[in-house]
Formats: C-alpha cells, structure tokens, sequence
C-alpha cells in the first residue's frame, strides 16, 4: 500500500522496567511506521510510557529497562541488533533526540557556544572557520540573541534551553528527529515561530519527525499522524484531522474534550474521571475500561484487538467485529 | 478594622529589579532580567504571570524565594520587608510559608534519595507535630492528591523511575507538605496532560477556596490561567506590559504584546486551517536596553516616542494596566 518504504518501523516493541516488585511495562506491543519526510504527534497521560517508548527507539534504556521484545529498523537496518559503536556511528547523523530533560541535558560547565561548536566541529562537512557564524546563526533561528553564546546553562531561561538543545538536534540534519515535548517551556509566540522554522527545515530537507506533546494545538498544527498512548499501548492511530474530527477511541474523545478555552464561557474544568492505572498491576481486558463511560462487562475480561476503520487503527471493543 | 487586615496584601514588590552582569570577566554589560515590578499578590488571591520565554518570569520567582538578591527595590511580606529578614531561621521559616516549586523538575530533585524524601522532610520540618504514621499518612494523602496513585508505591521511587509529569507532580506536593500561605509555582503543569493537569488546576482553586492560600502562578498555559487567576500579569523582555483582572485581560488585551500571545493561542477545537501568518520576531534586546519600549521592533503601532521613552503602566480600563504608548484607554473614550 505504501508507496515508499517507511524510515521507521517500529513492530510490537515491548520494554519493561525490572523492579523487586514485579515488573513495569511501559511499553506493551507498540507498532509505528514513519514515512520519510513524515510528523508524527504522540500523545497520551502522564506516566503511560511515551518517553520510554522514544528512548527505546532511540536505543537509549538503560538498566532496569528491558526490551523484551519486539524490533525497530531505520533505513531497513535493526536498532536493536546494533552494538553501541555502530549506534554512535548513526546517532546524531541519522536520527537525533531532545530529551524531555532538554533544560537539564546542556553541560554546566561549558558555555552554550562552546558546546554548540563543539556538535557542529563533530561534523565534517563544516569548515572549521565558519563553526562560530554558524553557532550564531542556529541560536537566532531558535530566538535567541547570540550574546548567550557566551552564557552558561544556568544563565538562560528553562525555554532558552530548551531551545538550545533543539539548535543542537538540529545541527546535523538526521533524517530522523525525534523530540519529548520539546516545547513544554515556551510561550505560544515562540512555539510557533519555532515550530514554523522547524516545518521550514523540514520542507527543504525533508527530514521526518516524531514528537511527544501534551499542546494539542501544535499537534493540530503540526503532525501528519498522530498515536494516542495509554497505558503503555497505543489505543488509536491515524491521520491528525480524522483523530480531531472523529476521534474514536473514548480515551481520545474524553481528551478532546478536556481542553480549557481561552474565551467563551466559563464551564467547570472536568478531567477524565478515574485515576490513571498503575503499570504494575494493569487492568485486566481493556485497561481504559475502569474509566470508560461506555464499558460492557465483557471489555473488563477481554483485551481489544487493534482494528482498522478507513486508514485510523483503534484498540476498542466497540469496533470489535463481534460487537 | 478587619477589612483593612484583611486587605493587606500578602506579599509586594516595589520596584523590584534584577540584573545580570553578562559576556566576558570584564565586561560591562548588564542583562536586564527584571526592571521595576511592582507586583500585589492578595491574601488568598491566585495571580498568573505569563509573557515571552527569557522574559524574567522565573527570575521573579527566584527573587521571592530569597534565591537573588534584588538589584534594587523591595520586596514585602505581609508588610514586612524581605531585606530584613535574612537570618538562616528567618529564611527558613519563610520557605516554610513561601514554598517554590522549580520549572525544572530534572534537577530539583535529589536523585541519591526516594523522591518522596523531600516531601517527608518538609512535613517533618513544617509540621513537627505529626506523628510517624501520621506523617506517613499525610504524605500519602498529598501524592493522591495529585494524582500520583497509587501513592504507596510513589513513596519508595527514586527520580529516575518517574515520568517527567510525576517528577513535576513531587514538586507540587512538596510545596503543599509545607502547609503554605502562599506558593511560587513555576511552571507547575508545563509537563502535565489536560486531564492530570486539570486536577492540579482544580486542587490549587481548592487550596485557596478552603486554605486560603495564594499563588503565584507562572504559566504558558493562557487557558489554565483564565480558570484559576484573579490577576492576569504578562510580561516581556524584563517589564510588565500589561496588568488587570484576568477575564478583563483576556477579553480586552491593550498591549500589543499581549495581542499577539493571545492571537497566538489556537483552538485545538478550531477546525485545522493554515497557520496565520508567523511572526517570526528577533529575541528582544535586554542587554543594557537603554531607554524606549522592549516591543518596538516588532510592534506594527510603533511611533517615534516607542523608541525614545519607557512606558509606564496606564490604567486603560477598571484596574487594568498596560504599558504603552498607543494603546488606547477605554475610560477616554468613555468621558468623550
Ligand atoms: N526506572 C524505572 N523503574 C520503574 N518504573 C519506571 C522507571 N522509569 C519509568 N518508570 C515508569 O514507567 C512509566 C512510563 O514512564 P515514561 O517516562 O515513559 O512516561 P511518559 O509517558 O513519558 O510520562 P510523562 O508525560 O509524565 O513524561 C511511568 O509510570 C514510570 O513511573
Ligand atoms: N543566573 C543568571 N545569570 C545571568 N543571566 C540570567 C540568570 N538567570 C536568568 N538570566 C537571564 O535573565 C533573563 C530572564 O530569565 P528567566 O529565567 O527569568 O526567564 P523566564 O521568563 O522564566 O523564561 P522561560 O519561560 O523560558 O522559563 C534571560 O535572558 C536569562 O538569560
Ligand atoms: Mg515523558
Ligand atoms: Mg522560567
């Protein structure tokens, strides 16, 4: 069906965090393809499994984290086969990451421009001379007045370095991005004029980007695809204006629901009701049923299965083909 | 007599202004983080501060906390100025009173200890009274209440075995163990989902409906802010441009500034049309800025004045601030 063959292919990754207690699956089953050239919005409740499921991509889980099973190709090549010198050979060049610890993740001790140089000196195809013009260059294109080059982390903003860490992403221009709410520390102006520069890129380059947010309106704006996450599964995936128009899934729907407006009138703030499952112990049959307002008795004994309606796939009973 | 009590304000600022000496050793060039803030939080009052990245709102924050020192102006506790209080037990007790909760919940965690090590330190030291299981019981009942459920297995996790949301969420809750009067809260819900994040919202109108406790709320979340702040502040590069009641903020923005923020807050509900034109501005200029308005360079109103003179906060509307020089005020056009 798909003319060009996908980037990424993520098939029924599954990762577990070993503890004394027994232990967590964070990631339970999550299949993924990534077009080139492709934005993909991921979202879902805090604590389901996002950041794991990037890491894992990113071959970046450390202990206790397990991959226990599943696999993830880049270019048709298997990551998770990879020593960790072939891997170091292809992170940054062929896919890169800002972390969602993006504000913590810049070296204290080292000046943004120098850190900055240091990335771009990495790559061959600069000459050195132009390093600094370019330094200046990528922290304008992110809105920051080159005077921080000679700033220390701590000498700049949460959002400035967020910001910084995405110039560094940046740099190499993999054809792979992958970012964790990259934008969680800027205000809209400067989301958007850096989303905007990022689609910029993008269109000249053309590399494809999977991002995690919690900003539903970047997501609207911004990805191709979206994948809606919870507890550790994804429970819908397709198309942004088919998940914003007819959202399927009745986690999705209560999460369309919830946004707060900034105008019209004022109705009280409801969250989805229920507490988020503990990944330790997950429900037993669909584990949004001990939340869900349409829940039958048989969905608490029974997984869904993913089914396919048009080009969206959807893990609910309510769509099964017996129901 | 009450009243008036009742009306003293629970902290101000006066003046409050924070520079940064930036560039190399020698150099005499001062970043301008925070210039002149005059700034009210009311006893059980929830102000929101919202504005440009880099434009001062953390280090506003820092400056309450005690964690800088102010360049110049004052700032008041409950009618007290904060310069004066600067033994190790005065500023305890006040972080007692006046906890922060840090934008990044990366590196204001101990990574060696449990996460809930903080939280059970800070009801040990604010509330000396509780018993062992007592204390154990309250810290369950405050990581339920923000949601970390089941909160028995959230006491034994370290940082590093939590999402980034439950990271923030420690945060919050080590705040509330302080039993406080009022919260400087950074960017409480930056990494939270709308439905986490509307139990944190819901739990801070429940804090100052029950508690009465204030909250200084920084946030990008302009929405959010219209559900739980009284005052609107926004701010850019170092000032506030615009000051008033929330609602009356959002529905009459004066400055242009905060046109733009607010043009720039889609509806996710919105059907998906093309993004309006960007506005892709070069970052202020806050190094030694000189006289004149921060916003003139990307202000389509700008006049020769902008960039001659500062402008000073004008009421333009019922307790409604905004500084600038174009900006209209509705109470003129009233009277004419
Ligand atoms: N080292 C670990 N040991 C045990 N559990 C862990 C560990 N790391 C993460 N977890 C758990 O795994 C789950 C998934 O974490 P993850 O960071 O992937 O969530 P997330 O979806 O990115 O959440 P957020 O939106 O809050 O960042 C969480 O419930 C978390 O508590
Ligand atoms: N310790 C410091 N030394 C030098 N400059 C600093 C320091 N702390 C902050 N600044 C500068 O002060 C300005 C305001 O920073 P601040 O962290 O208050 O911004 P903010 O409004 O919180 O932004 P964000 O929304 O991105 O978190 C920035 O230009 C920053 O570079
Ligand atoms: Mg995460
Ligand atoms: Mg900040």
């Amino acid at each position: 069906m798909i003319a060009v063959k996908p980037l990424l292919e993520v098939d029924d990754l599954t990762v577990d965090y070993d503890a004394d207690a027994g232990a967590v699956r964070a990631v339970d089953q999550v299949s993924l393809q990534v077009a080139p050239g492709e934005f993909i919005g991921i979202v879902g409740e805090s604590g389901c499994g996002k950041s794991t499921l990037l890491y894992a991509i990113a071959r970046l889980l450390s202990a206790p984290a397990t991959i226990a099973g599943g696999s993830v190709r880049l270019k048709g090549r298997d990551l998770l086969a990879m020593d960790e010198e072939a891997l170091r050979e292809i992170r940054w060049r062929d896919y890169s990451l800002v972390m969602q610890s993006a504000m913590n993740a810049l070296n204290p001790v080292l000046t943004v421009g120098a850190q900055l140089r240091d990335t771009i000196d990495a790559h061959d195809a600069i000459p050195k001379e132009e390093s600094p013009n370019r330094s200046a260059a990528l922290l304008r294109m992110v809105g920051i007045d080159p005077v921080h080059l000679k700033s220390y982390p701590h000498q700049l903003s949460g959002g400035m370095r967020q910001r910084a860490m995405i110039a560094m992403a940046l740099v190499f221009t993999p054809e792979l991005v992958i970012m964790d709410e990259p934008t969680s520390a800027l205000d809209v102006v400067a989301q958007r004029s850096l989303m905007l520069q990022i689609k910029e890129l993008q269109r000249r380059i053309g590399f494809a980007a999977i991002f995690v947010t919690h900003d539903m309106s970047l997501v609207s704006h911004f990805s191709d695809r979206l994948a809606v996450m919870y507890a550790g599964q994804i429970v819908e995936l397709g198309k942004t204006r088919d998940l914003f128009d007819d959202p399927k899934h009745p986690y999705t729907r209560a999460l369309m629901q919830s946004f707060p407006s900034i105008s019209g009138p004022k109705a009280t703030l409801q969250g989805i009701p229920g507490s988020p499952p503990d990944l330790a112990h997950p429900p037993a049959g669909c584990r949004f049923a001990p939340r869900c307002p349409l829940v039958e008795p048989r969905f608490r004994v029974e997984p869904p299965a993913m089914v396919a309606i048009g080009s969206t796939l959807v893990r609910c009973h309510l769509y099964g083909r017996d129901h | 007599m009450a009243a008036t009590i009742k009306q003293q304000p629970i902290l101000q600022t006066v003046g409050l202004t924070r520079h940064f000496r930036v560039g190399s050793l020698l150099s005499r060039r001062y970043l301008h983080a925070v210039d002149d803030v005059n700034l009210t939080i009311g006893g059980g009052q929830v102000v929101a501060l919202v504005g440009e990245s880099g434009s001062g709102k953390s280090t506003i924050a820092r400056l309450l906390a005690l964690i800088y020192r102010p360049t110049a102006g004052e700032i008041f506790f409950k009618g007290q100025r904060l310069s004066e209080r600067r033994s190790r037990r005065d500023v305890l007790e006040y972080h007692g009173r006046v906890p922060m909760v840090f934008q990044d919940p990366y590196s204001s965690l101990n990574p060696v200890y449990p996460a809930s090590h903080a939280l059970m330190r800070a009801l040990k030291l604010h509330q000396p009274e509780l018993s062992h299981p007592a204390r154990r019981r309250a810290a369950e009942e405050i990581l339920a209440s923000v949601g970390l459920t089941p909160p028995a297995t959230f006491l034994t996790k370290y940082p590093h075995e939590l999402s980034g949301g439950q990271r923030q969420r420690i945060g919050f809750a080590v705040a509330l163990a302080c039993s406080p009067e009022l919260i400087l809260a950074d960017e409480p819900v930056s990494m939270l989902d709308v439905s986490v994040r509307i139990g944190i919202l819901n739990l801070m109108a429940e804090l100052r409906r029950l508690k009465s406790v204030s909250i200084l709320y920084i946030t990008h979340d302009i929405a959010s802010a219209r559900y739980v702040a009284d005052q609107l502040l926004v701010m850019y590069a170092g000032h506030v441009v615009e000051s008033g009641p929330a609602e009356d903020v959002l529905a009459h923005p004066k400055h242009p500034y905060t046109q733009l923020l607010l043009s720039a807050v889609p509806d996710p509900r919105a059907p998906l049309t093309s993004m309006p034109a960007a506005d892709v501005g070069e970052p202020p200029r806050v190094v030694d800025p000189g006289e004149g308005c921060r916003f003139r360079w990307r202000c389509p109103y700008a006049i020769d004045v902008c960039s001659t003179d500062t402008p000073r906060l004008r009421e333009l509307r019922p307790s409604h601030t905004a500084a600038c020089h174009v900006a209209t005020s509705d109470m003129e056009t009233a009277r004419a």
